[in-house]
């Protein structure tokens, strides 16, 4: 992008997207044509996936009635996916879908609070893979759902053709119908995401970078003070946007099932 | 898009044309999660026993809307040189 920064001084590199592009740390392995590696991405997402896995073992291994400690607080967030998110968009049908759904939510939220955590600060719904591959997941569910409810030829006149619209609009609400649900959704769901991430990193990245260059023995070290706390700030916001586009992604997808189960309220 | 960068630099702008795209991109979903938050609470306000619900579709409202101003702050990375 080539962007020009005036400083009062040259040096500071603001961070670009190829701060998100991570060397290989172990060697290449060649599959197929395909060029696999381990780098800081896979790694955190490895973790990220152990991590859940092992909230999940550790809250539930031996569950009480009366639920305490770690149990109790799991139980919680379980039951605001199941209430909240199921429940709430899909209603008593979809219960069948709140494992997979509570996974989606804890594994995306993980993912994405690895972002503020220090040390790890990488949120790993930054790069493309893996809220393309969510989002493909989510459009495989609900297509299924769709075509296992109504059958194909079913199905697809539910999404192209909508009832209640007299039949020469079907010229111009067809197309849109039909590539709003099944070509926008899955973009749109990953895009959203990703955007989220890539935004948030950025944020954290100039105003802890520009803490630090900043923070030279001149007047700018009063402005280290300001881009230190609004970084702090910014910390807090990063949490709460972690949470909340886990929630989006999995509400989003619990409507998309919904919708494709029955069409409209 | 180095196009119009070169020919704004040949009449002396100089400058990233991803910031401007942004400034634009932001205008369209800073009204709409303006619009959602207001009438969200004035619908918290005049029913408040149904606030959690309200609350719940307002969340919604405004990640898709946020979705947009930050497709726009993505793209010039996207599309950009």
């Amino acid at each position: 992008m080539g962007a020009v920064v005036l400083l009062a001084r040259a040096g500071f590199k603001t961070p670009t997207t190829e701060d998100f592009v991570w060397p290989c740390i172990t060697p290449h392995w060649r599959v197929g044509g395909a060029d696999l590696c381990i780098n800081r991405t896979v790694g955190l997402t490895f973790f990220t996936a152990i991590v859940v896995v092992v909230l999940f073992l550790l809250a539930f291994r031996k569950p009480n009635i009366v639920p305490t400690g770690l149990q109790n607080f799991m139980e919680v967030v379980v039951d605001f996916v199941r209430v909240g998110i199921v429940q709430e968009v899909i209603g008593e049908r979809g219960l069948i879908f709140v494992p997979y759904l509570t996974t989606l939510f804890f594994f995306i939220f993980v993912g994405n609070v690895l972002g503020v955590i220090p040390g790890l600060q990488f949120p790993i719904n930054s790069r493309m893979a893996l809220p393309i591959f969510l989002a493909i997941l989510t459009w495989i569910l609900f297509n299924a759902v769709g075509i296992r409810e109504h059958g194909v030829w079913g199905y697809t006149k539910m999404v192209c053709f909508p009832s209640g619209v007299p039949w020469p609009m079907y010229i111009l609400v067809t197309p849109i119908e039909f590539v709003s649900t099944v070509v926008v959704r899955p973009i749109t769901l990953s895009v959203r995401l990703l955007a989220n991430m890539i935004a948030g990193h950025l944020l954290l990245t100039i105003f802890f970078l520009g803490t630090a260059y900043l923070l030279q023995p001149s007047i700018t070290a009063l402005f280290a003070v300001a881009s230190f706390a609004l970084g702090v700030v910014l910390v807090g916001f990063e949490m709460f946007v972690a949470g909340l586009q886990a929630y989006i992604f999995t509400i989003l997808t619990a409507q998309y099932i919904g919708e494709s189960h029955s069409a409209g309220h | 898009m180095s196009a119009v960068v070169d020919l704004a630099a040949s009449t002396g702008v100089t400058g990233s044309l991803g910031a401007v795209a942004y400034g634009l991109a932001a205008i369209g979903p800073g009204v709409g999660i303006g619009l959602i938050f207001g009438h969200g609470v004035e619908a918290m306000a005049r029913q408040p026993e149904a606030a959690g619900m309200i609350r719940t579709n307002m969340f919604i409202g405004f990640a898709l809307t946020e979705a947009l101003a930050l497709l726009g702050i993505v793209m010039p990375f996207v599309f950009g040189k």
